[in-house]
């Protein structure tokens, strides 16, 4: 029993450790106020036709949504250049904030998958600080099985569900 | 170790609620699929003059007792009497009852209703209770209730429950209700209302507050809601996620789960939002805590073992990852709800790609499966310890069921419309 909570301890304080990841700190106050202030006074700003990069469909910024396997909460390869550039963009925008909303397939019990799509927030919250994101602009939160994207009973659907979706301030 | 919230003054907003003073007229219907062995035989007469009444007295008495599992109706048919020297007990003897139930009602002025009812035992030819009240023709059902509880303790010797309410939620469409309603399914209210999920409704041990989980806020907060004032207040509402509530058996505290450290873990925090004092300290999740009945420990599920299972741990007052494990059948054992008498604990057991409500005594470890559905979640004991209230899924849709401890009797509970689930068994009504 010691010896496992021994483990457990190391494993906490490793966990602590890397969330504490300082981030690299650069000094830009000029970009985070360009994504607001563009797009909506079209007329005006017709010289810097600028569009959010956050809405743009060609951005990847507008990419929201990374997946996960069943009972894991490892972001996969596949998402790391996702998660990447919105820590990029945290780190850049120094105001931005974004919220993590973790989710879970609709399996046995609900409480116990709103911590398992904790997990998959903090997941995907833990590779954004490590990107260089402040841990302050990010709230990783989880709505476990409450919030299905796909309504189906079967694996494609719980496999929808399975994912954690990034939202930028005043989503 | 005291923590304040980053984001919400520990002196909570008080909401004042959009809620509806209309009663809900979905009732939950009951379905008896089985019996135990040893059913007493009761005749309930119906009482004089209670067909002049709005809501019948007898007719509730008698789907109480029946849906106990305990007892079976002898029909009276033909048969009226109202005061003891009317009863001929050779007549009842004839039809197999033991029990004999006969009574008066008097509509007084003022619309008070003066009910009287004698419990009568057939064979020894004695009356084993008697039972007088006046009471608002508006309350008439909880009358019966409350007869109907008399009647329970003096044939089984237990305490009746059928005075007590239970909660649930209720999906139907995009709108979400929790809802409280008497034991018997009828008389349900709305407590809140929203097009946003609600989860894990916990009764406060007097039965005036709800705690639950709403997700309006793009996140799962907890709330206390009283249920006679509709007030309520965020009690926890920090940073990341908040849920699980459970109130300590004195009610000044609630445990809930919080991942503002890392990860899930419990946390104790006093009702009006004070005092945040973290409980457990691991890795991993540690979450659904159940008190004890003498509120020294709590039973929770954790995955810290590498797989889903039911621990206790003591409350010392420092936050501590020490805890005894007490699930050990299957790889995934969740959703622990305490008895009252503090000797078992109910809980969700995977039982291959089934998910069924589970009881396991605490001294001897024993297992006991009481279901054999496909997804069952939520299980929560009667105050007394004989029934467990849980949530299904009949036809893909979610129902409120209830089996006893025993696992001998099942009962089905379903509105006409929606998806129910998330029951909550709240506690006995506390004496005058």
């Amino acid at each position: 029993m010691k010896k496992i909570f021994g483990v457990l301890l190391i494993s906490l304080l490793a966990a602590c450790a890397s969330t504490k990841q300082p981030a690299a700190e650069v000094e830009d106050k000029s970009a985070g106020t360009q994504s607001t202030e563009s797009s909506t006074k079209g007329a005006e700003t017709t010289a810097y036709p600028t569009l959010n990069p956050l809405t743009d469909p060609n951005n990847i910024l507008s990419k929201r949504s990374v997946y996960f396997d069943f009972d894991s909460y490892v972001v996969k390869d596949e998402y790391r250049s996702l998660v990447q550039a919105h820590a990029q963009y945290l780190r850049d925008n120094g105001n931005a904030r974004v919220l993590l909303q973790g989710n879970a397939d609709e399996r046995g019990s609900r409480e116990y998958n709103l911590a398992l799509g904790q997990r998959r927030a903090d997941a995907v919250r833990n590779a954004m600080t490590l990107s260089g994101a402040k841990e302050s602009q990010i709230e990783s939160v989880s709505l476990g099985e409450e919030k299905p994207r796909a309504t189906g009973h079967d694996e494609s659907s719980w496999a929808e569900n399975r994912r954690t979706d990034i939202r930028h301030q005043g989503e | 170790m005291r923590i304040r919230s980053p984001e919400l003054p520990t002196y909570a907003l008080v909401l004042f609620l959009w809620l509806i003073g209309a009663p809900v007229h979905a009732t939950l219907d009951i379905e008896i699929f089985g019996g135990g062995a040893t059913q007493i035989p009761i005749a309930i007469v119906p009482f004089a003059a209670e067909e002049k009444l709005n809501q019948g007295i007898t007719p509730v008495v008698a789907a109480d007792l029946q849906r106990s599992g305990l007892f079976r109706l002898v029909d009276p048919a033909g048969l009226a009497p109202h005061e003891p020297v009317e009863v001929v007990y050779s007549e009842w003897i004839n039809r197999g009852a033991g029990a004999l139930v006969i009574g008066s009602t008097t509509a007084l002025p003022g619309g008070q209703v003066a009910v009287r009812v004698r419990l009568l035992d057939v064979a020894k030819q004695v009356q084993l209770a008697t039972y007088t009240e006046t009471v608002p023709a508006g309350q008439l059902r909880a009358a019966a209730h409350r007869i109907a509880d008399l009647i329970y303790e003096k044939l089984t010797g237990d305490v009746g429950v059928f005075s007590t309410r239970i909660a649930y939620v209720v999906k139907d469409g995009k709108k979400y209700a929790l809802q409280v309603a008497d034991a018997d399914g009828f008389n349900a209210q709305p407590v809140i209302e929203y097009t946003e999920p609600i989860i894990s409704p916990a009764w406060s041990p007097d039965g005036k507050q709800l705690a639950y989980v709403s997700f309006e806020n793009k996140k799962p907060v907890v709330y206390v809601q009283t249920l006679a004032t509709r007030t309520r207040k965020a009690v926890a509402n920090f940073r990341g996620s908040n849920s699980a509530p459970a109130w300590s058996p004195d009610g000044k505290r609630l445990a809930v789960v919080l991942s503002l450290m890392s990860g899930s873990q419990i946390f104790l925090i006093n009702a009006d939002g004070s005092g945040l004092q973290r409980l457990t300290q691991s890795s991993g999740i540690d979450t659904e805590p159940s008190f004890s009945p003498d509120g020294q420990s709590i039973i929770f599920t954790s995955d810290r073992g590498g797989s889903p299972q039911i621990y206790r741990m003591q409350i010392t007052g420092r936050p501590s990852g020490m805890a005894e494990r007490l699930t050990f059948e299957g790889s995934y054992n969740v959703s622990p709800d305490y008895s009252r008498d503090g000797k078992s604990f109910t809980f969700i057991h995977r039982n291959g790609d089934k998910f069924n409500v589970a009881t396991q005594d605490l001294a001897t470890r024993q297992v006991q499966l009481l279901t054999d559905s496909k997804f069952d979640e939520s299980p929560s004991f009667a105050p007394n310890g004989r029934i467990i209230l849980y949530a299904t899924e009949v036809k893909g849709r979610g129902i409120l069921s209830a089996v006893s401890s025993d696992g001998k009797t099942r009962q089905q509970l379903s509105t006409q419309a929606g998806d129910v689930r998330e029951p909550a068994w709240g506690p006995l009504p506390r004496l005058q």
